[in-house]
């Protein structure tokens, strides 16, 4: 059983469809790359599997039973974590924060409790920072140290990419999904997040689904690629297969007979 | 930190590292602490913990009584608690929620009004006042709860207006309220008499001892302070307080983290209305009495005011905000003192202005000369321009000074006034020396204002001094007194 299935998937905003009859599987421990022009559907293919959004038609089963019609924060509950091609960090709380605050969905200590301060929910509350801490070493020395109680807004843009990599690992999901990890890196830091991405996988346990336009990180990532366009899933299968598609190369670059024209 | 970390063996030396920010690694060398004596005092005083700073503060409260024993102070140092509670409590739906809740003091009123009605002759029922707190408490988190429901679907203004909707229902119904359906529940605009006071260790709290303000209540609303304040700093340091604080800064990330972002924000509505309802108790309890007006547009703004002047999001902020905040509007209902408050405020804003400077100097002794010369001139055309009376305080020095004149043409204030705020603005269009010679006739005609319009209604005054504030405050400090930096758009 693959852990994340969409069956039939179809989304539509007004008269434009967005999403139309999408068949999507991702497996255990798989990397599976998301391609596609702008606009092709790919962001809110994450939108919907994370439940901001509810398809019209189609079914999305996590682990073989259906998501679709949870709240947001339940389907993360569940085992799927993501982050965000526009940055949607704390940025006015600590870097530790902003990686603690992304375990509330597995912990459990009440008002009450913590009014009190209870044993348990003090024990709680180490294991948060200790869960926070080993998910920034995850990203070597760059988010540790005095940078733990720095606010998110100081980071720079490439550390901010990896802290919402490393909240999102802190809500212990199941399945990543990360949106354009490499977008805005400079080559160094793009061929760095190919190595990242492996880690995750391999240290970490992940199953990541990942949408990307760096054709070197999807090359040196991906068991598996699928290409988008407008909403319809033109392509799938190995990189070299999916790089050299007709359909895909005609989405990104166009007909032959029309740039003659 | 050095550049000595792991990646740097990649990169040269010198330098921040790729994927490092030049401001961030550099971060230390700014930080360097102050040398001398000032910096073994700073950095002492950093090792000094939260607790032992709220105790030392709860301690200075506690003395209030002990070193004054004048009834108006003590009743306005137990004001003061409230508002520091009122504070606390907006806090937690503003500051930490970042939720605009424009209903907050009809809580309050809720709190007060429940409490009367547990332990008072208006249905003849006298609940203990260990049965009636707990009790008001809990029905006004409940309304809390339900005035939270809205911020379900509405954000930014329009929840502020439904919330405000809500302050004016509540106005309506308890005005209203001494005839609905055929009953008087609220006691309408004369409001609910003989309340209960607090009954606490076999005593009844009273409120006056020997026709002074009896400490008691002082001391009660100080240990509710301290319950509260601390309670909700561990509150804030909990889970819930990260995923509130979470929610202010983007509840779409919030919600996908795995917090459910409806559901805290209820839970800080109802949080902030179990707070102000907690206050409502002490302060029936120790009016004994309620009136609808008591809850309304005056006492919203200025919680807002002391919880933005401090620093929103931030406790020790919100209270240093009502201390500063509650004393000053009493202090500016007394003209002798309240002038202190105007000429101080005036001088600190050009100290700040223009630093300790040559410059200063000259515009100080510039304006008193000019204030001299106007004075003068003044009363050798008509000495009835300057034949005013002069309240008590330090005006003897102002008696020829400010020019007060003995009969005010009605025409004169607004005028006054209006030209006041025009010439404000105009030095603030003005450069260099030009500037500074527009700013003596200003700051004179500010003195003449003051002393002919402001003085005269206090009650007026004291809200355009606190707006006056409020702006300066913002300017120099956009994040309030105490509150951390904040950037909303990198």
């Amino acid at each position: 059983m693959a852990l994340l299935e969409l069956d039939g998937v179809s989304l539509s905003f007004g008269g434009l469809k967005v999403v139309s009859g999408l068949e999507l599987h991702v497996e255990e421990g798989e990397v599976v790359s998301v391609i596609g022009p702008n606009g092709a559907g790919k962001t809110t293919l994450f939108n919907l599997i994370t439940g901001i959004y509810r398809p019209d038609d189609g079914d999305i089963r996590l682990a073989g039973s259906t998501i679709v019609g949870l709240q947001p924060h339940q389907i993360t509950r569940l085992g799927v974590a993501r982050t965000f091609q526009t940055l949607r960090l704390f940025l006015n709380m600590s870097v530790k924060e902003n990686v603690m605050s992304a375990a509330y969905g597995h912990t459990h200590a009440g008002i009450v409790r913590s009014m009190l301060r209870t044993p348990g929910m003090r024990r709680e509350e180490r294991e948060i920072e200790a869960l926070a801490e080993q998910r920034l070493a995850f990203f070597g020395e760059r988010l540790m140290g005095y940078r733990w109680n720095q606010p998110a807004y100081s980071l720079s843009y490439a550390n901010r990419r990896r802290l919402e990599i490393a909240r999102a690992t802190a809500t212990n999901p199941r399945i990543l999904l990360l949106d354009e990890p490499a977008a805005g890196m400079n080559p160094a830091e793009t061929h760095e997040i190919t190595g990242l991405i492996g880690r995750l996988r391999g240290e970490g346990g992940y199953t990541i689904l990942v949408i990307e336009h760096d054709m070197h990180v999807v090359e040196g990532i991906s068991d598996r690629v699928v290409a988008l366009d407008h909403g319809v899933k033109i392509a799938e299968g190995s990189f070299e297969a999916v790089a050299t598609n007709p359909q895909v190369v005609e989405a990104y670059l166009g007909r032959q007979e029309m740039s003659r024209k | 930190m050095s550049d000595s970390t792991p990646h740097s063996a990649e990169v040269p030396a010198t330098g921040p590292a790729v994927g490092q920010d030049e401001w961030v690694a550099r971060h230390d060398e700014r930080r360097r602490a102050r040398s001398g004596w000032l910096g073994l005092v700073e950095g002492r005083l950093r090792t000094v913990p939260w607790w032992a700073w709220l105790a030392l503060f709860l301690g200075a409260m506690c003395l209030l009584p002990v070193v004054e024993s004048s009834g108006y102070v003590r009743r306005v140092g137990f004001d003061t608690v409230l508002y520091m509670l009122l504070a606390l409590g907006l806090n937690i739906v503003v500051g930490w929620g970042g939720l605009l809740d424009l209903g907050y003091v009809a809580l309050y009123g809720v709190g007060a009004y429940m409490y009367a009605f547990l332990a008072s002759d208006q249905f003849g029922v006298h609940l203990p006042t260990l049965v009636a707190v707990p009790v008001v408490v809990i029905v006004g988190a409940v309304v809390g709860l339900l005035l939270g429901l809205p911020s379900r679907r509405l954000t930014g203004d329009y929840l502020a207006i439904v919330t405000l909707f809500f302050l004016q229902l509540f106005q309506t119904l308890t005005t209203n309220g001494d005839s609905a359906f055929g009953h008087d529940i609220t006691g309408g605009p004369n409001g609910i008499l003989n309340v209960d006071p607090f009954h606490l260790f076999g005593h009844d709290l009273a409120v006056q001892h020997a026709g002074v303000f009896a400490v008691s209540y002082f001391y009660v609303a100080l240990g509710v302070f301290a319950v509260v304040y601390v309670a909700l700093r561990f509150v804030n340091l909990s889970r819930t307080g990260r995923a509130w604080r979470a929610l202010r800064e983007d509840p779409l990330a919030a919600e996908t983290m795995g917090m459910p972002v409806n559901w805290l924000k209820l839970l800080s509505f109802s949080f902030g209305a179990a707070v102000a309802a907690l206050t409502g108790t002490l302060f029936a309890a120790l009016n004994s009495s309620v009136f609808p007006l008591t809850f309304y547009f005056t006492l919203l703004i200025t919680i807002y005011v002391m919880v933005i002047l401090g620093g929103s999001g931030s406790q020790p902020g919100v209270v240093a905000g009502a201390l500063i905040i509650g004393p000053l509007l009493e202090i500016l209902r007394d003209p002798g003192k309240s002038r202190w408050v105007f000429f101080l405020a005036l001088l600190a804003g050009l100290a700040l202005a223009f630093r300790l400077s040559r410059q200063l100097g000259a515009i100080v002794a510039a304006t008193a000369a000019f204030g001299f010369a106007v004075h003068a001139i003044a009363g050798a055309i008509d000495s009835s321009w300057v034949a005013g009376e002069h309240a008590a305080g330090f005006a003897g020095a102002f008696a020829h000074w400010v020019v007060v004149p003995a009969h005010l043409a009605g025409w004169l204030p607004p005028v006054s006034y209006v030209g006041l705020i025009a010439a404000a603005l105009g030095t603030t269009l003005l450069h260099g020396r030009l500037r500074l010679v527009a700013l003596v006739p200003t700051l004179y005609l500010a003195a003449f204002v003051w002393e002919n319009v402001m003085l005269d209604d206090p009650d007026a005054t004291r809200y355009i001094v606190l707006g006056v504030v409020l702006i300066a405050l913002m300017i120099v400090r956009p994040n309030g007194l105490l509150g951390e930096r904040r950037v909303e758009i990198v």
